[in-house]
């Protein structure tokens, strides 16, 4: 539900890196997503258009990775694939877990057009 | 997370830091999409921790207790801390005026039609609400298990409520919330005699499978059943916050 806030978080992000490199426009941005981070790429996506429209990212395309989730076992030490409900060691099954990858809401970069282009 | 220390680069990410691009010029970011809000969220937990005030966001679903747990919780502290309350609610003062009923201050934010709170709206609040004297300060949160997840709001602690009234696989459904909780609180366990299709040890097990080993408490605010451990839950999360208080900073409060 609050995909349109988040792109236009984005997009107000985006237009102040824009203004600092005096870029005339936006070719794409690049995302990372993981499945605990709350937001959903596809809502992302569909919001994108209104979230950016008549900005200097109007024109730019939004590119959405998905991070992979992986837990760090505190007790055997073991790093493995994980699920968003299940978080458990892969190996031992203990719940003494660390996240290492899943939750994140990047923004990784963006590739900005300069001049008349 | 943040830009500066580069704390933003885990391993997951570590690969795409740095990838040329093809295109005219490629920026590298790397900067959470919630920055702003982060940014302000930092702002208000530096605003709480110069007035000692432990600020803690309540989140559940609609109707899982919130209010009725807040007012069983001023009734029986409120000579013992200063309590203050900000509610958040799409529409009406309904709850603010159930707390101030029990006389302590309270300010309501009404959201429109926005399905959580977020640092801004809390900052927004304060200014309409003096944190001078107060020892506990709680929000209430927008009734939802999803959205309020996502956005920080500056306090130090998250306190997410399942009612027994409601699934006890709530935690495998909504991951990202119940993850998000310093503490579970499984509200009106009165009704656990009645309702046989919720297992609190079945809860339990959900929340352990997300590698949380927060502390999970039985209690009901109606009948006054299990709120001793919950307010010494309180007491001690008050006193954690007390020492986590640079000696420098409260002296600098103080004078």
């Amino acid at each position: 539900m609050h995909e349109l806030s988040v792109c236009q978080a984005l997009i107000a992000q985006v237009a102040q890196i824009a203004a600092q490199h005096a870029a005339t426009g936006v070719k794409s941005v690049r995302l990372l997503l993981g499945p605990l981070s709350g937001v959903e790429a596809q809502l992302l996506q569909d919001a994108y258009p209104s979230a950016s429209a008549g900005s200097v990212a109007a024109e730019s395309v939004l590119l959405i990775e998905i991070a992979p989730l992986k837990v760090k076992c505190e007790t055997c030490g073991a790093e493995t694939q994980a699920s968003p409900n299940r978080l458990l060691c892969g190996q031992c099954g203990d719940y003494h877990t660390q996240l290492v990858s899943g939750d994140e809401m990047l923004l990784l970069s963006v590739e900005l057009l300069s001049g008349a282009a | 997370m943040c830009n500066t220390c580069g704390c933003n680069i885990t391993p997951g990410n570590r690969a795409h830091a740095y990838n040329p691009v093809n295109g005219v010029t490629a920026v590298s970011v790397l900067q959470n999409l919630l920055a702003k809000n982060d940014g302000q969220a930092a702002h208000n937990r530096r605003h709480f921790d110069q007035h000692q005030v432990l600020a803690i966001n309540l989140m559940s679903a609609p109707g899982s207790g919130k209010t009725a747990l807040l007012e069983a919780t001023i009734d029986a502290l409120k000579s013992e801390f200063h309590i203050g309350v900000i509610e958040g609610d799409l529409e009406t003062e309904n709850d603010a005026m159930r707390i101030r009923a029990k006389g302590v201050p309270a300010y309501q934010i009404t959201t429109g039609s926005a399905c959580h709170l977020d640092a801004h709206m809390v900052h927004d609040a304060l200014h309409h609400f003096p944190l001078a004297g107060l020892d506990i300060l709680f929000i209430e949160n927008v009734g939802n298990l999803v959205c309020p997840a996502s956005f920080d709001l500056g306090q130090h602690r998250n306190v997410t409520l399942l009612s027994v009234t409601e699934g006890d696989d709530k935690p495998a459904k909504y991951p990202v919330m119940f993850r998000a909780a310093d503490a579970v609180l499984l509200t009106k366990s009165d009704l656990l005699p009645v309702l046989d299709d919720f297992d609190p040890m079945r809860a339990e097990s959900y929340l352990r499978n997300l590698a949380s080993s927060v502390p999970v408490l039985q209690l009901s605010a109606r009948k006054g059943l299990g709120l001793e451990a919950w307010f010494d839950w309180l007491r001690n999360e008050l006193a954690q916050q007390r020492n986590r208080m640079p000696l420098a900073e409260a002296a600098l409060h103080v004078f």
